[in-house]
């Protein structure tokens, strides 16, 4: 099936960086000369041996991959249903995902001659994972988070100050993940000469949507090969959360063109998707529109104004989505659903009692999901989960919630 | 013949240089916006700029982003924006009217019905900064088929390899970005900016019109000696922005364009 290339869902973005009508590139015109030079930089890398060899003694000896594909064998008894595994990117150097896709681009960054990283960053992960890259290269490294995140994830800000990164709160907007990125494009657009802007999903204009995808594949790929060992044969169901979605996309897109592979990505439903746009589900209750250099689907009201999103997490706090996800939705390859907050803090619970794992909040919703169709699975459905972050920096926020006075 | 292009052809015959002045539709709310806009060509504005509030401006600096701010939380929208437009048309027919924002609130709308609506108000043409000439079959090819003019930007980033893609859809004028940032922040500086509109002038016929970092009279003037007129934006609405009255903003957008037309 994979060698038909009449069939394939893995051969987009097409020349103008489009999947289906989605991606693309929206940026001003300052920009457009350095995006150039980024795509073809990328085109040459692709196929470079050098590049790869420098990415793979990199994943093993600094990030430490690859992580293991674990059986949980608790919660699956617990579920009664699907045999469950986690893809355990949390154990990557830095706690999560983010820092596959930052290293391809700092060694773009660094053979494009650049000597300035910038990032966004909600969470933090992408940030602390840029700020660690920068550090170990000697680059400078400035991290645009928005204000309210800055308060809620004070550990990574001292994570990120600790390896010599400038952390700008931003307080244009409303001073979350869209308005961080709004602030980077802007210092992109200043210093667009000797500045490399290092994107941590895969959205942004093209070619950062395939770029990050493809340096995220390393977890679908991985996958795959652990799981052949183990079974020996290919999961039935993936299920990954998705803010901007690039744990999900790493982990979806070797397998896109296996067809008898069941994709699912979560999104974060909030207070609930029905309750005001009091949620981050861009597909399950957006429509298409064009931001940050892409066209995908968007919370935004109906004159076009982009609305804030809301979650518990703020790695999923972000009004869009990446692009190949919208259009994944709408040739229907990848099915999209909405886990609220919470669901989530349940999942996350669940996962330190019965398997020893503190998840992060981002990944506790797609485990939320799992809970839901796990028992309804037969026993021999394999079933892979992405566990794409731990859980350190969300303690705070889960205390609060559930209402544990972590002062005392 | 263009409002456009009937504007240059009169201030070549007068010897003079365009005077483009930049307000932010519905800043600080939708009256007293319109009543600036009104007196812009009172003032001696040449070409108005009507900017199209977004929540993620993000070619703009601090003083435009806090224009649409204003104008959003008065109950701005792209449907308002069109009216000032049709306000306007009752009572001046020669002043251009340049929409300059942000691509998503046209998609939303619709971009037939946009540019049938925007037409039929009597706007003559558009700035879309996150349009450029690789998204052309967006809305610039569209709307030069509707007769409205698509005006891009040029960049100091664009060289010349990449100007003939720049210039090949472009129509009305040039707006040439004399920094490499956002809007309002660093000076431009007449020095440099010369050598680059003599580079885009040796490849369009076009005018070539200068924006981004011009505050003053001076700085107007020392422009529009070097280039085919000046944009001024931020230093105009940063007076709006203070609670200047009506009279007190048309005053000094007054000095603005007498510091181009001395140029």
């Amino acid at each position: 099936m994979a060698n038909d290339l009449f069939n394939s869902f893995m051969t987009g973005p097409d020349e103008k960086g489009r999947f289906g009508d989605f991606g693309g590139r929206f940026v001003s015109e300052t920009l457009m000369p350095l995006i150039l030079e980024l795509e073809e930089q990328y085109e040459h890398a692709k196929t470079d041996e050098t590049f790869w060899a420098e990415m793979h003694d990199l994943w093993t000896h600094y990030v430490g991959r690859p992580s293991p594909l674990y059986y949980a064998e608790r919660l699956t008894e617990h579920l009664g249903g699907a045999k469950i595994y986690l893809k355990r990117d949390e154990l990557n150097h830095t706690g999560a995902h983010k820092i596959n896709n930052v290293l391809g681009q700092i060694i773009l960054a660094r053979r494009m001659g650049k000597t300035r990283i910038i990032a966004e960053t909600g969470a933090g992960q992408h940030g602390v994972a840029t700020a660690t890259v920068c550090a170990k290269f000697g680059l400078k490294c400035v991290v645009y988070m928005g204000a309210h995140d800055v308060e809620r994830q004070a550990p990574n800000v001292f994570r990120m100050r600790l390896l010599g990164a400038e952390v700008v709160a931003v307080t244009s907007g409303r001073g979350t993940l869209k308005d961080a990125m709004n602030d980077a494009l802007r210092d992109w657009v200043t210093n667009v000469r000797d500045t490399f802007y290092c994107i941590g999903t895969v959205a942004g204009p093209h070619p950062y949507p395939a770029m990050v995808r493809d340096f995220q594949a390393i977890i679908g790929k991985e996958t795959k090969e652990q799981m052949h060992t183990a079974e020996g044969r290919l999961p039935d169901t993936l299920i990954a959360a998705i803010g901007g979605g690039s744990n999900a996309m790493g982990l979806f897109y070797p397998f896109l063109d296996d067809k008898d592979v069941n994709i699912i990505g979560v999104e974060a439903g909030g207070k609930g998707v029905n309750a005001k746009m009091e949620h981050c589900a861009s597909l399950t209750g957006g429509r298409p529109g064009v931001l940050h250099g892409n066209r995908t689907y968007l919370l935004q009201d109906d004159v076009g104004q982009i609305l804030e999103g809301f979650s518990i997490s703020a790695g999923l706090d972000y009004p869009g989505i990446g692009p190949e996800h919208a259009w994944l939705h709408d040739i229907g390859r990848a099915q999209y659903v909405a886990i609220t907050d919470v669901e989530a803090l349940e999942a996350f619970q669940l996962s330190c009692a019965l398997e020893g794992i503190i998840p992060a909040l981002e990944p506790s919703h797609a485990l939320a999901h799992v809970m839901k169709i796990a028992p309804e699975l037969p026993k021999d459905h394999l079933l892979v989960m992405n566990m794409c972050g731990r859980g350190d920096k969300d303690i705070f926020t889960v205390a609060k919630h559930l209402g544990f006075d972590m002062s005392s | 013949m263009s409002r456009i292009d009937a504007k240059f052809a009169q201030l070549r015959g007068e010897g003079k240089k365009a005077f483009v002045a930049y307000v932010m539709a519905g800043d600080p709310d939708y009256e007293t916006g319109l009543e600036i806009v009104k007196g812009l060509p009172g003032a001696g504005v040449d070409i108005i700029e009507l900017g199209m509030p977004f929540t993620d401006p993000m070619a703009d600096g601090t003083t435009i982003q806090l224009a649409g701010q204003r104008a959003l939380e008065a109950g701005q929208d792209l449907e308002k924006t069109l009216q000032y437009a049709r306000e306007l048309r009752k009572t001046d027919d020669t002043t251009p009217i340049v929409m300059m924002g942000y691509y998503n609130p046209i998609y939303s709308r619709g971009v037939d019905t946009f540019l049938t609506d925007a037409k039929a108000a009597g706007i003559d043409g558009l700035i879309i900064v996150d349009l450029p000439p690789e998204e052309d079959d967006e809305l610039c090819i569209p709307a030069q088929k509707m007769g409205l003019n698509f005006i891009r930007l040029a960049t100091p980033t664009t060289d010349n390899k990449r100007l003939p893609t720049v210039l090949q859809n472009t129509s009305g004028f040039v707006y040439y970005v004399s920094v490499t940032g956002i809007t309002g922040t660093a000076e431009a500086q007449a020095g440099d900016v010369g050598p680059e509109v003599a580079r885009i002038k040796s490849q369009t016929d076009l005018p070539v019109i200068v924006g981004f970092g011009i505050k003053t009279p001076d700085a107007a003037e020392g422009i529009a000696k070097i280039a085919d007129g000046a944009v001024v934006g931020s230093a105009i609405v940063e007076k709006i922005g203070a609670g200047e009255s009506v009279s007190e903003v048309l005053a000094f957008v007054k000095t603005l364009a007498d510091g181009t037309h001395r140029g």
